[in-house]
């Protein structure tokens, strides 16, 4: 069950950047969307959605250190859908905006899985915000 | 003075099949592969290269059973051990492990600065990463 849940954890670490659903993660596990959901967390810690958004902000911070592109151009690169969004998340899981993030941080120069690892954000917040979807325009606001 | 790393160990839920994989499809070779008792110690090691990966298999007598099955959560959640190992064509071998049958990567292979590597997870779910150092030659396209 874990190697079959890791896999699918694998998968959203490898297909960030496309418009992924909770059932198309929950099929790699060969799982139904409530199961998956259920089990994911109850192993890993978190959510599938949340783990999928600390990937996605983690690729995001990524290019907003090592490249010019723009913070919208960048939202979209990494799955987000909606700027609103990215931006909403990205302060909720980061600590600051995306651009306070740019201004305060450059290049690290160290092999990109070891960054992947170590500059994978903790959740600033220390909220696990509980949602059940990936679709991120339909994901809860939190109060 | 420590002079060379002997032993290292990738913790793995079966011996066998994880020796099918590391020698048959990563394409390592068998070291060691002794028997004593309930006891198997056996290795694999890059062809040519001194240091040996211990195959090690939680269970009696190195882990009561509670150790161990805590350990094979561990390894199956990924938590457990990791490898990065060296090639001198890290795109061919991404091809070659392919048509041996290879499925689990976790990233195929990408240029960065310091060199091009790529991700797979052993049948147990044990990180490797394969790298090449340096600037590699691309094929030319056009």
């Amino acid at each position: 069950m874990n190697r079959r849940l890791l896999r699918a954890r694998d998968a959203m670490d490898r297909a960030y950047a496309e418009p992924l659903d909770v059932r198309a993660v929950a099929a790699v596990a060969h799982l139904s969307e409530a199961h998956f959901s259920r089990s994911f967390r109850a192993t890993f810690g978190e959510t599938p959605h949340r783990y999928l958004q600390r990937r996605r902000v983690e690729r995001s911070m990524f290019l907003l250190r090592e490249t010019d592109r723009s913070v919208t151009d960048i939202c979209f690169d990494v799955g987000f859908t909606s700027l609103g969004t990215f931006s909403r998340t990205f302060h909720e899981i980061v600590g600051e905006t995306p651009s306070e993030y740019r201004a305060g941080h450059g290049p690290v120069m160290a092999p990109n899985c070891i960054w992947m690892a170590a500059t994978r954000p903790v959740v600033a917040a220390g909220v696990a915000v509980r949602v059940s979807s990936f679709g991120e325009a339909d994901a809860p606001v939190p109060a | 003075m420590i002079t060379k790393l002997n032993v290292t160990s990738v913790k793995v839920l079966d011996q066998e099949q994880a020796l099918d994989f590391y020698v048959n499809k990563l394409g390592l070779e068998k070291g060691s592969d002794v028997k004593q008792g309930g006891f198997r110690w056996v290795t694999v090691r890059v062809p040519g290269d001194v240091t040996e990966i211990f195959l090690e298999e939680p269970g009696p007598p190195l882990h009561d059973e509670a150790t161990a099955a805590q350990l094979r959560e561990l390894i199956t959640k990924g938590a457990m051990s990791s490898l990065v190992f060296n090639s001198n064509d890290v795109r061919g071998l991404y091809e070659t492990l392919q048509a041996r049958g290879v499925t689990d990567f976790t990233q195929e292979p990408i240029e960065h600065f310091y060199g091009t590597d790529m991700g797979l997870r052993d049948p147990f779910g044990n990180a490797i990463r394969i790298l090449q150092q340096g600037k590699v030659p691309q094929k030319v396209t056009a």
